[in-house]
Parts: C-alpha cells; structure tokens; sequence
C-alpha cells in the first residue's frame, strides 16, 4: 500500500493540501516513499546516529588527552578511535549533513518543483547510504580500524590491524549514494525550476549546491576507484601502491587528495549556501553581490580539483610542483573571502534579529575566517613543514568543519524546522545553545592552535607534561560543545509534541519555500508558482513582515 | 515508460522529462569517465616510474585478443547507434534487431576477455595463482594494474549488456521515436567503448613494437 493508496477515500484537491508528514503514518510509507521530503527525514536520523557514534569517539579521544600518560586507552585503542571518529564523522556525518537533509528538502521547494527528477533515485541513494552505514558500524562492533580516515599505503594495505576491508567497502559504497545525490540535483536545477525562476533568480543555497553537486559527481568517482585499488591490494596482493613491488604509495596520496581536498569544499560549499540565506533573512536585507557570492561558490568548486597536492608538501613532492600547489591554494581564499566580505556588507545597516540562525550564521562567519586564515598559513610552504601533522592543522580543519559546517547544518536546522516539522522551537534555548556552541567550539579549538604551533604532534596520546594545561581547557571546550549539541536535540523533538504551530513564513523571508504551507503539502505547492521577482527582494515592501509572521 | 505521453508528476510536461533522463545520464557518464581517470592515472604514473619495464611487461600481452575486442566492440557500438536511428526513424523492429546484435557482440568480447585471461591464467601470469610466476617485480606489478583495469572494464562491459538487453526487451522503448531509453543505453554503451579505445593502446600497443 502506497502512501496515495490509504487516501482513496479523499478528494484529490484534499490530498493535494494535506501536509507531507500526514499523507500516511505506515512505517512502510516512510521506507518507500519517494518524497524527497520524507527521505530527508530519513537521512536526518541517519546521520544524527552517525554524529552520536564520532562523538562519543572524539569524547573518548578528548579525555584520553586529559593526562600527558597513556592511562584511558590503549596506543592501539587511541589510534582506533581517531580513526573511527574521523571516518564516521568525514563520510556518515558531514558530507551528507546538509546536501542531504536540507539541501535534500529544500532544493525543490526553493525553485518551485514538486519534487527532484529522480525521486526512486533519491530513495536509492538512501538505501545505498544506509548499507554503507552498516558495514560501517560493523566496523565498529568489530573493534574498529587504525589507519586513520586517510587510509595512507602502505600502513593500509600492510601493516594496518582491524577490519580495515569493511571499512574501505563502506566509504566505497557510501560514495555512490553521494554521486546519486549530485546527478539528481544537478539535473533537478537544470530541468524542475519554475516559471519564471530564471538563474538568476535561484537562491544562494541553490548555487552552493550546484557548486557541490559537480563536486559530488567529479570526484567521488576518483576515491571510489582509489579505494577498489587499495582493497585489491589488502585482500588478493593486488594493487598499484605496493612499494616492495615498485609501486608507487604516493601514487595513493595524490588520487585520495585528489578526492579528499575537493570533500573538504563537499562540506563547506553547502553550509556557505545555508549562511547566505540565514544572513539575509536575519538582516532582512538583499544580498550584497549576488552574482559574486554565486560565482565565488563555482570558482570555489573548479579550483578544490586543482589543490591536493598541498596535503603534500612534505611527502617528497617536487619544490616545483608545491610551488604551484600553494600558489593555488592560496587562490581559494580570493573566492572565500569575497563570500565573508559580502555577508557583511548584507548584515551592514541590516534590520537585524538576533534569533537562533543568525547567532549560527555569524558563528560560522568568525570561525570560517579564523579557519580560513590559518588554512592560508598552512597554503605557505615554510609554514607548512614547521606545522605539519601538528595540532595546529587539527586545529585548522576543524574550525572549518566544524566551527563552519556543523555551526551552518545546525542553524540550517533550526532556520527551517518550523517548514520541515509545521513547529516552532523555543527561541530562548536556541539561542542559549548557539551562544554555547560558539564559546565551547573556541574554547575546544584555540588552544589546539598554540599545541601544534608549540609542536604537539596530531595523533599522539602520550605528550610532554608542558602541553598538559592546553589539552585541559580543549577538553573542558569539549564538554561545552557537547551540552551545545545535545540541547537542541531536545528542545527540537519538544518542539516537535509541544511546540507551537508554525505560520508559513515565520521569518518573514523571501524565498519560495515561504510561500507554502508548514509542513509543505505532498507536492510541495497546491498550485504551480511562477516567479516574477529578483532574490532576497528584501527592499520592497513584503506582505509578510517580521512583526505579524 | 518510455512511450508514455504524460510526464511523471515532478516534471512540467513530457519534453522537460524526456532532457531531464538524457541530462541524467550525462551526468553519470561523466562521472563513470573520472573513475577510470583514476585507472589511466595510475597506469601513467607506472610508466613514468618504468618506461622500459612497462613496454617490455606490455609486449607480454596477448595483442591479438585486444585487437581483435577493439574491433569487436567498435562495431557493436555503431549498432547500438544504428539502434537510436532506427527508433527515431519509427523503425522498432530494426531498432530491437540493432540491440540484440549489439547484445551479441558484447557477449562475443566477454568471451573473448575470458579466453585470454584463461591463456593468462595458463601462462603464470594471474597474480594469486598457485602457477603465478613472474620475470621481474614490475611485471607482477603491471600485471595486476591489467587484471584490474580490464576486469572493471568487463564489469562496465555487464551493465552496459543489461542496460541494452532492458531496452530491447521493452516494447515501449523500441516504438519511442524519442528514442530516450535507447539512447541513454546506446550512450553508456559508447562509454564502454571509449574506455576500451583508451585501455588497449595503454595496455597492448605500449608494448607491441618491442
């Protein structure tokens, strides 16, 4: 029984309004359905559990460091559950996070279609992803792997301990959900938009995600046949890595950079697109630039394919070849920094609301910039030999994978909670939380800046006593960023039983997903919309204002 | 399916639905070309590293197989083309007749692949085998970059069957002058193909003048 099927008894008009969430309770209706909005529903619980998994890792990782001695886990135990919480979190947490679930839900109601033009297709890569998780848990269950998330040859394919197959198989597979995903928005951009909803008209969150779509599809593809080579290797002797064979190991470095650097833009490029629309909602302004925010997001895809070789400085690349590689890595903070210019210069004489997504937003902006900065530092060769495989570059990515994306999917969830549940949540502790998370991240992150510049090495549990005190406040930051993640989890699924309705346009904003009900009806709009104004079109006179939403 | 004239619902009309399958599969295919980059990227690198070696390993090759595949798959290739002519000329029983030959021929290079790999097998040059025996560490190295490369190959070889045989199977796809279903398998198919062009120079030429 289809989810339709139970609704025979109804008008087709009734069936049109009725919300999404109410066009069938089934469990089956939720495992196959093909609304794009209830698979990002089930991706949201997906990787919710993913993100609990790497947590309680990094938690493991983070009091292990309490003490200069090894006394909580083992060498082996500690290597393990970096490596856990690297892998969970890179490929079942963060790269799915927002394209997923809010990229999943939002694309087709932001340009007006009722769905995305492969919705089975959607469902698959669902299902695809799921079994990754899986084998990925299994990895877990079965004591983990020690390889780190890089999966380096010939550690990987020789000496690593662990269910080092399961875990290759599970990134692998996780991989085609990701290439799905990109192929359906893409085609869903080119192919669903409204009348009306001409390219230049598309939302900032719709360009981020064409800009990671064409990351998804062009280099996912290169990790996939990295990481078959790399499984051949370990499991028949086979494979193109092996030194004692005259195989080349950097060979690996390069095709897993060449993935991997651009996966790192896979994480950012969305949460740039989701601060675009919190910032202009948050300021009711229009967008500063639209043309250069929306471009600076392609330019930032083209030049992520362009920069691998940076992770490589040290690993006995030519002078020549890191010349150039730092020359370009430097090039992406020409687009970066146009986008943190722009939000700004949105915000500059803006009517702001300090609500929960604003605080996310300007959140994710300091800490992009603090991320940014240092990642310019670390483009620099001399720099990058005196810090490399230090905290400091620990440091570095995580303020713009965590402090940046996660800051965004977290402020992308409460921004659009009220359109995906038909709930508001309580704005005192949204905004609490925000705060919270923004002072435990810094808290958690600065001081990893001053380890790895003073020299603590990345994944080493055993230091000097000198760092000890650093390592004490990073992990009392840990702490508070725990509570600041797991507060919204309740007040959110509170929101949820007791919360109050949400009107359409709780924000006031602009934006097509506004103008339908909350939560949006089965496909989404009872009526085709037609687009007749510019984006962000803040500056006229709304129907809607902040005051009556 | 195919010859449906009313769109599926997330679509404005049947022609948006019609670019946006083609468009799909494009993209796909893209993508499908930047997983074998990684192959061909890795087969250059071996020969930077060696030149000698690689054209002595490749010389090891069984190059008439390869030739006569190329050959093989080129030709169903152009049925598979002939197929789209065929359907958007209202031809459908040329059209599913173009299919099943192309069907054909890509089972004759399946069988083909499989001898060789049995004269591989013979020769000691399967790594894993009991018999395997290799001249020099390189060989072994290069051997296992052609069991890879074409065994991925082979596997792309499957899909594509499967997708050709669905197409020639549906009746629908075959009466469909817009030739959408045919097309995208004729489409895949030719990136079979093109992967194949790249891999034999790679795989048997570099060494066949040695």
């Amino acid at each position: 029984m289809t989810a339709a099927a139970i609704d025979t008894e109804r008008e087709p008009e009734d069936i049109e309004r009725t919300s999404y969430l109410r066009a069938g309770y089934s469990l089956r209706s939720w495992l196959l359905t093909t609304d794009h909005k209830r698979i990002a529903i089930l991706y949201l619980i997906s990787i919710t559990f993913f993100f609990a998994i790497a947590a309680v890792a990094a938690a493991l990782i983070r009091l292990e460091l309490v003490t200069p001695e090894g006394d909580l886990l083992s060498h082996e135990g500690y290597n393990r559950a970096f490596s856990i919480h690297g892998i969970m979190m890179v490929w079942f947490f963060l790269i799915p996070s927002i394209p997923n679930t809010i990229g999943n839900f939002m694309i087709p109601l932001m340009i007006g279609a009722r769905d995305l033009a492969f919705p089975r297709l959607n469902l698959l890569s669902w299902y695809i992803f799921m079994v990754a998780g899986l084998f990925a848990l299994f990895v877990v269950l079965a004591g983990g792997v020690d390889t780190g998330w890089t999966f380096y040859t010939p550690l990987t394919t020789m000496y690593a301990n662990g269910a080092v197959v399961a875990t290759v198989l599970a990134v692998f597979i996780s991989g085609f959900s990701t290439i799905l995903t990109g192929l359906n928005f893409i085609v869903t951009i080119h192919k669903l938009r409204a009348p009306g909803m001409t390219w230049s008209r598309l939302p900032l969150f719709i360009w981020s995600h064409y800009a990671v779509s064409i990351i998804f599809v062009l280099a996912t593809p290169v990790l996939a046949i990295t990481l078959l080579l790399l499984a051949a290797e370990r499991i028949f002797g086979i494979g193109v890595f092996d030194p004692s064979l005259g195989g080349d190991p950097l060979l690996f470095q390069h095709l897993f950079w060449f993935y991997s650097h651009p996966a790192v833009y896979i994480m950012v490029l969305p949460a740039m697109g989701v601060v675009s629309e919190l910032v202009t909602s948050g300021a009711h302004k229009k967008i500063f630039g639209y043309w250069f925010v929306a471009y600076a997001s392609i330019a930032i895809a083209v030049i992520a394919f362009l920069v691998w070789g940076h992770h490589m400085f040290v690993a006995g690349q030519s002078v020549l070849a890191s010349t150039v590689f730092s020359f370009l890595s430097i090039a992406v903070a020409v687009p970066s920094a146009i986008k943190v210019y722009n939000w700004t210069a949105t915000l500059y004489k803006g009517d702001i609301a300090l609500d929960a997504p604003l605080l996310y937003a300007m959140g994710f902006i300091g800490l992009f910039v603090v991320g940014g900065l240092t990642g310019l530092m670390l483009a620099m060769l001399a720099i990058d030999v005196h810090v490399h495989d230090t905290y400091f570059v620990v440091a570095h990515f995580h303020y713009i994978m965590v402090g940046g994306s996660v800051a965004a999917f977290f402020g992308a969830l409460h921004y659009w909670w009220p359109k995906m549940t038909g709930r508001l949540y309580n704005e005192v502790l949204g905004r609490i939380a925000a705060l919270l998370m923004i002072i435990g991240f810094n808290l958690t992150f600065f001081p990893q800046f001053l380890l790895g510049y003073e020299g603590m090495p990345r994944r080493y549990h055993v230091y000097p006593p000198e760092f000890q005190v650093l390592h004490i406040f990073s992990t009392a930051g840990a702490g508070m960023l725990g509570v600041a993640y797991l507060m919204p989890m309740f007040y959110l699924l509170w929101s949820l039983r007791f919360g109050k309705r949400a009107p359409a346009n709780p924000w006031g904003a602009t934006g097509l997903e506004w103008t339908t009900s909350s939560p949006p009806p089965k496909h989404n709009f009872t009526e085709q919309p037609v687009v007749i104004r510019e984006p962000y079109d803040y500056h006229l006179a709304h129907p809607r204002s902040r005051e009556n939403g | 399916m195919a010859e449906q004239s009313r769109a599926e619902i997330q679509f404005h009309n049947i022609d948006r639905q019609r670019e946006a399958d083609r468009l799909g599969m494009l993209v796909f295919l893209a993508s499908e070309i930047m997983l074998f980059g990684g192959v061909f990227l890795a087969a250059f690198s071996l020969r930077m590293l060696s030149p000698d070696e690689y054209v002595s390993a490749s010389s090891h090759m069984k190059l008439w197989h390869g030739t006569a595949n190329t050959a093989i798959l080129l030709a169903s290739s152009m049925l598979a083309a002939l197929a789209v002519e065929m359907a958007s000329s209202s031809n459908p029983k040329w059209a599913g007749r173009c299919l099943w030959s192309a069907v054909g021929l890509g089972i004759v290079f399946l069988g083909v692949k499989a001898h060789e790999y049995y004269l591989d097998y013979l020769d000691g040059k399967l790594p894993g085998a009991a018999n395997a025996h290799f001249s020099s560490e390189f060989e072994q190295l290069f051997s296992n970059f052609y069991f890879t490369a074409t065994g991925l190959h082979a596997l792309h070889v499957t899909g594509g069957l499967a997708l050709l045989s669905t197409a020639a199977l549906r009746r629908s796809a075959r009466h469909d002058c817009h030739a959408i279903l045919i097309g995208n398998a004729a489409l895949y198919w030719h990136l079979v193909d093109i992967v194949w062009i790249f891999l034999y120079p790679t795989i048997y030429l570099a060494g066949a003048s040695a």
